[in-house]
């Protein structure tokens, strides 16, 4: 397995292995695998600038990511990136949580997308799947407020444990709230 | 007498010789910590139970920052990240924007961006060789160490005008083509740089109390370091091929004969390995890179994007224009999104670049590889020494600009 892993790295064009392993057609051979299993896992599927991206039902994130990362041919076993995105407090729904995923047997990569509304805006966490994950979610829930259900250490990473509000959100102010303070 | 009875319950005393773990703070303040990371460490005697890194301390905000400022301006905050890899941030941060923008670059840029990049990373493992070894108490290789760096700081100096903080790519090609001279520079540079490795090894690599230090310290398998995200020299110390450059190869990197350096065991003596290996890797490829420099364009024929050459805007009126364009209102960027992945000196670095159109992006995010890095240590330190902690720290080559930002 390892020795057959490496001869593909060496072959220098990332996009031939997982074309020749699956059917389909040729533009997204990931998604396309992916809605052949399991239809009901994939609400939107995008393709554009030359990256794939899927759009997932936040209750099958999990049974997802595991598939990608089991799945024969396409074995997603790195999470590259886990980030959030606020699109606005007008916009319903408002908020985004980004998977980026790659595979480093096969060298390709993947956008998973689950989209959350912001009175409900809470995901099931991956960590059981890749454990990289753990600091990720951690980033998301202190800069966006997002929650990650069953993760295992869910606290504010980057700014103090009192701190009031999620920077990152749009209607949070560039410079903070004034008199700065951390009460 | 009295005075013992007066002492409040939590207050007691209470022997009990078994019970012999405690919580210690190391850092912000140590000097091993490379910056301002704080660990806190459950420690039995000198056995690390449990290291749990606190870290945000250098916090500042920066992916905020860029919805507030303009794509072009975006790629001096990059600088300020990863401050031992400035170039490799403006790559992965300008690519990004190019992407979104559907750009061609000239043959001259990307080979320039190789060539600045690949002596980028010499610089950085040359920090990180120095430090590394100060902190296992080796002190005389930081002075040889910093020697070399300061000969690629004045080169990078002398193409951009910045030493740590160059802003040397831009949106579209380059800031400025080369200044004359400057390949004999770096020729005079690449002819020493190999005898400088040679003096390191002699002075550090054969160090048998280096060498007890490191071996067998801080394991991880390939499994473990793939589940915890490890890139970079930090996962090809554990033995998987991996090397961004070859398998997503950017900027012209699949035109370059390199070698992919791993290394097996998985310990700090393997990460230390895989970096001395790289730099000749690097050194290498710069050697490639100075040979396919040719003459040409160094910005893309993008006029709204691109800032046009001075002297055209003294004739062109429609270069006149566009300058005034682009820095008082920006470029529109088509909306879409994107994930761009290089292979930084640390390991992959990806931006995130979200578009809503107009001359501001919605979301820019920066997966640091030093902030995924890491969020391993726990797993490598335990059961680790005290003094181990700090070649753990070091083989992981962490930079806290990038994970606070």
């Amino acid at each position: 397995m390892e020795a057959q892993n490496t001869q593909d790295g060496a072959s220098n064009n990332p996009n031939s292995t997982p074309a020749n392993t699956l059917e389909g057609p040729a533009p997204s051979p990931i998604a396309a695998a992916l809605q052949r299993e399991h239809p009901e896992w994939t609400l939107e599927i995008i393709e554009a600038l030359g990256e794939t991206t899927i759009v997932i039902p936040r209750e099958h994130i999990v049974a997802t990511c595991a598939f990608l990362k089991a799945a024969p041919g396409l074995e997603f076993n790195f999470l590259a990136d886990l980030c959030g995105f606020d699109r606005g407090p007008e916009e319903e729904p408002r908020f985004e949580v980004n998977y980026h995923l790659f595979s480093t047997t096969r060298h390709h990569r993947v956008r998973l997308k689950v989209v959350l509304s912001e009175d409900d805006a809470h995901v099931p966490t991956v960590t059981g799947i890749w454990r990289t994950a753990n600091w990720h979610e951690r980033e998301t829930y202190d800069l966006f407020g997002l929650g990650f259900d069953d993760h295992p250490d869910l606290r504010r990473i980057l700014l103090p444990d009192d701190w009031q509000g999620h920077a990152l959100r749009k209607d949070f102010p560039l410079r903070g709230y004034e008199p700065y303070s951390l009460e | 007498m009295s005075a013992t009875l007066n002492i409040p319950p939590q207050f007691e005393i209470v022997d009990r010789p078994l019970d012999t773990q405690m919580t210690i703070s190391m850092g912000p303040q140590h000097p091993s910590t490379h910056g301002v990371l704080r660990l806190e460490l459950v420690l039995d005697g000198e056995m690390v139970v449990k290291a749990t890194p606190d870290i945000g301390y250098l916090h500042t905000g920066m992916e905020k920052l860029f919805e507030y400022r303009k794509y072009q301006q975006g790629i001096v905050i990059t600088d300020r990240m990863d401050y031992l890899n400035p170039l490799g941030n403006n790559l992965a941060y300008v690519m990004a924007v190019e992407k979104l923008l559907q750009i061609e670059i000239p043959e001259r840029a990307q080979v320039i961006r190789v060539l600045m990049c690949e002596l980028q990373r010499i610089a950085s493992h040359l920090v990180w060789l120095g430090t590394h070894a100060l902190d296992l108490g080796a002190m005389t290789v930081f002075f040889y160490c910093f020697r070399e760096r300061e000969k690629i700081l004045n080169l990078i100096e002398a193409a951009s005008g910045g030493r740590l903080t160059p802003s040397y790519f831009r949106i579209g090609g380059l800031m400025m083509d080369l200044p004359s001279g400057f390949e004999r520079r770096v020729r005079q540079f690449q002819d020493a740089f190999l005898s400088a490795l040679g003096e390191f090894h002699k002075l550090f690599t054969g160090n048998r109390i280096f060498q007890k230090r490191t071996q067998g310290v801080g394991y991880i398998s390939a499994e473990d370091a793939i589940d915890w995200g490890l890139s970079g020299p930090s996962l090809r110390g554990s033995g998987v091929e991996l090397d961004i450059r070859r398998m997503n190869p950017y900027t012209g990197y699949e035109n370059y004969d390199f070698e992919i350096v791993t290394e097996a065991d998985g310990d700090v003596w393997a990460r230390y390995l895989v970096r001395m290996r790289e730099m000749k890797e690097s050194h290498r490829i710069v050697d490639q890179a100075l040979a396919r420099l040719q003459p040409g364009p160094v910005k893309a024929d993008a006029p709204k994007v691109v800032l046009p050459d001075r002297e055209a805007m003294k004739t062109h009126m429609d270069a006149l224009i566009h300058h005034f364009l682009i820095v008082a209102e920006g470029f529109d960027v088509p909306a879409g999104e994107v994930y761009m992945p290089i292979e930084a000196s640390k390991g992959e670095l990806g931006v995130y670049i979200k578009s809503t159109g107009g001359p501001k992006p919605a979301r820019v995010h920066f997966r640091g590889p030093s902030f995924v890095n890491l969020s391993a240590l726990p797993h490598m330190s335990h059961g680790a020494m005290v003094a181990d902690i700090v070649a753990i720290i070091g083989s992981l080559d962490i930079v806290l600009g990038e994970i606070d930002r």
